[in-house]
């Protein structure tokens, strides 16, 4: 006997359709990737109790409990509170799952709080985002890294913020080893060089890695007491135009991104498709059709950059065009046969 | 003679001591340690004990008062030379009893060691030394086994902290005026000092020279970084090089600098022509260890290092000096080097 259900309501509940008749996966938001123990132990016993014994990690840090039935729904979401309450994510109602799926798990990497590179608390950014912006039904995909390895892949996400720091420099503190001369050339742009016995920086070069400061023995390089941000826009995978976010501000603070990621949520309320499939259309593909210049404006609204900040207000992308041309641009292939 | 005074009339004595010397202490420096939010400890001018950071070792050590990471010695242009100013202000610096060691090491490197180096002796004439009580051992120390826990007596004052009360052995009579005008109380004091550490070491009383020879060192080949923070944060690591710079604004005018430099960073050995005397990371530790424990001792006959531990804190890959004293002490004596 199959059950009566409202399958749209069913995804916002955070709930995976599964091809298999009758069944469902749980999607547990996991903001910034870090869940503790016990809400983690709470997931392998919904997996035992109400799935298949399984659980997937997905792509974006969250988990899924597939081989749910349909009719266990109301009782894996009571289960669920114990998670939804660990990680303090804003619910409307009580024991009733995730109010929410379209704005995406907010994604960071480990961050300061274990990584030596990592120039920020990308769970702590993270975790305040996810309290800022869900639950929303828009989709959006957002990301943290804590520095321009982009270990979190955040050049793929509509917002991705990388860590930065202004490195110090303290002359009488520098003995003229040119480790980080060395080290930003081997390990990043190679923005250093020795001046004199001292090192001098290229400031448009610098990307504020840090791995000057990571490398001196001296403390001669030290962070910037402010932690600053690089912020790329509108990246996107998918069939249309897959493509890498272009920088749309660098040495921004935090105040700033979050402002602008709550105006694009107005931004996309004013502008999605009304026919949009299932309610559902990516920011990136708004902007397409808008234009960046208003996106630009509505993002910007209200918004006083800090004074360091650097913004590109005119950004354009590549990437493939799949609803253009499917041809590879030289296959070579011809020549071998 | 000893004292015992609330923090508040300790802070007295600091500010009229104040008056007369700058004080120089570990303090924590927020946020500005190799990693995110993470601090370091290093020495800064200090006006009270809210300002000291007293509970850690400090990463750095006192070293840099005396010999700085970089000093510019003098000026020269065209036919004339002018040698830098130097702040010749009278010092006391709180360190901790291997440190206070250390600075035997540093006087007999500079100042005994054939003839005198004008300046670090003009520096050195000026500081005078507080010593700051130990009342545990902490992460790495291995100063008993090194003969440095307990100070040598030279310094002004001790300072031991325990709650709201300063515990303090006051070996100066002017000093000691300070004490009695805040009527701080009078007490027997010993410094604080730790009598066994966690950590242990063993250095042979003889070390051959196979021990060069020694498969031990290969290791260090592939370990160590060549980072040189061991010794930048070593209180009895005293080499240094000379920087002749032009500026680029006027290549007629410029300075000849000296800076710290490292027997483990890459380039110490270099020689015109491009030689290079121990190129391995391994050949350079031995350099080092030996030093530490053997060629300094054949010179001054006694031990370099007061295994106060900060090169095993400060290690990125994790190799521990004290480790390396036991392996050699046990090629010595069990495997008997050739």
């Amino acid at each position: 006997m199959s059950a009566d259900i409202n399958v749209k309501g069913l995804k916002k509940n955070a709930f995976r359709v599964s091809k298999h008749r009758g069944e469902t996966a749980s999607r547990v938001r996991i903001p910034g990737g870090l869940i503790n123990a016990k809400s983690m132990a709470r997931i392998t016993e919904i997996a035992e109790k109400y799935g298949n014994g399984s659980i997937f990690i997905t792509n974006r840090q969250g988990v899924e409990i597939p081989g749910i039935s349909l009719e266990d729904v109301d009782a894996v979401n009571r289960e669920l509170q114990l998670c939804i309450d660990e990680a303090e994510i804003n619910q409307e109602e009580r024991d009733k799952g995730f109010p929410a799926s379209g704005t995406r798990n907010v994604v960071a990497c480990p961050g300061s709080r274990l990584c030596p590179f990592g120039c920020y608390d990308t769970t702590a950014f993270a975790q305040k985002m996810e309290n800022q912006i869900f639950p929303n039904n828009r989709h959006f995909k957002i990301a943290f890294t804590g520095c321009s390895n982009d270990c979190a892949k955040v050049r793929m996400d509509d917002f991705g913020i990388i860590g930065m720091t202004d490195p110090q420099y303290d002359a009488d503190r520098c003995i003229g080893c040119q480790q980080c001369v060395d080290y930003c050339k081997i390990r990043s742009v190679g923005a250093l060089k020795m001046v004199g016995g001292k090192v001098v920086r290229d400031e448009n070069l610098c990307i504020g890695c840090g791995v000057c400061v990571a490398y001196c023995p001296t403390r001669a390089w030290t962070r910037s007491k402010e932690h600053y941000f690089r912020v790329v826009l509108l990246g996107r995978t998918g069939k249309k135009n897959p493509r890498l976010a272009e920088d749309f501000m660098k040495w921004a603070d935090e105040e700033t991104i979050l402002k602008l990621v709550k105006n694009a949520y107005a931004y996309v309320e004013e502008y999605i498709d009304p026919n949009a499939y299932e309610t559902k259309e990516h920011v990136g593909y708004i902007v397409d059709r808008t234009g960046f210049d208003e996106f630009y404006k509505w993002i910007m609204k209200d918004v006083e950059p800090n004074e360091k900040c650097e913004i590109n207000n005119r950004l354009y992308w590549g990437g493939k065009h799949y609803d253009v041309s499917n041809n590879l641009k030289q296959t070579g292939f011809n020549d071998i046969r | 003679m000893g004292y015992i005074l609330e923090k508040e009339s300790f802070n007295e004595v600091l500010k009229k001591l104040g008056e007369k010397y700058r004080l120089y202490a570990p303090v924590r420096k927020i946020g500005e340690g190799r990693f995110t939010d993470v601090d370091v400890v290093r020495y800064d001018f200090v006006n009270c004990l809210e300002d000291m950071e007293l509970e850690a070792k400090s990463d750095y050590s006192f070293k840099e008062l005396l010999t700085p990471l970089s000093q510019t010695l003098f000026f020269f242009t065209e036919g004339e030379t002018k040698e830098a100013d130097m702040d010749t202000s009278d010092v006391i610096i709180f360190l901790r009893a291997c440190d206070l060691h250390s600075v035997k090491r540093l006087d007999d490197i500079y100042l005994n060691n054939k003839f005198a180096d004008p300046f670090y002796e003009k520096i050195r004439a000026h500081v005078q030394f507080a010593l700051i009580g130990c009342s545990h051992s902490f992460e790495n120390c291995f100063c008993v086994d090194m003969e440095s826990n307990i100070a040598p007596e030279q310094y002004l004052f001790s300072l031991d902290v325990s709650g709201d009360l300063v515990k303090s052995a006051v070996r100066s009579e002017e000093i000691e005026k300070l004490f009695q005008s805040v009527s701080a109380k009078q007490e027997e004091v010993i410094p604080a000092h730790v009598t066994e550490n966690p950590v242990r070491v063993e250095i042979p009383d003889e070390i051959p020279n196979t021990v060069y020879q020694s498969k031990l060192w290969e290791e260090y080949s592939a370990r160590c970084i060549d980072c040189g923070r061991c010794n930048m944060v070593c209180p009895t690591c005293t080499c240094f090089t000379m920087q002749d710079t032009f500026y680029t604004e006027n290549g007629k005018v410029g300075e000849r600098r000296r800076v710290a430099a490292s027997c483990m960073i890459n380039g110490y050995t270099r020689v015109a022509g491009g030689g290079e005397y121990r190129r391995t990371n391994g050949e350079r530790m031995r350099f080092k260890v030996l030093h530490k424990i053997s060629d300094h001792r054949k010179r001054f006959g006694y031990n370099m290092c007061v295994g106060c531990g900060r090169c095993d804190d400060v290690c990125p890959e994790y190799i521990k000096f004290s480790n390396i004293i036991n392996k050699v002490n046990r090629a010595v004596k069990e495997e008997g080097v050739r």
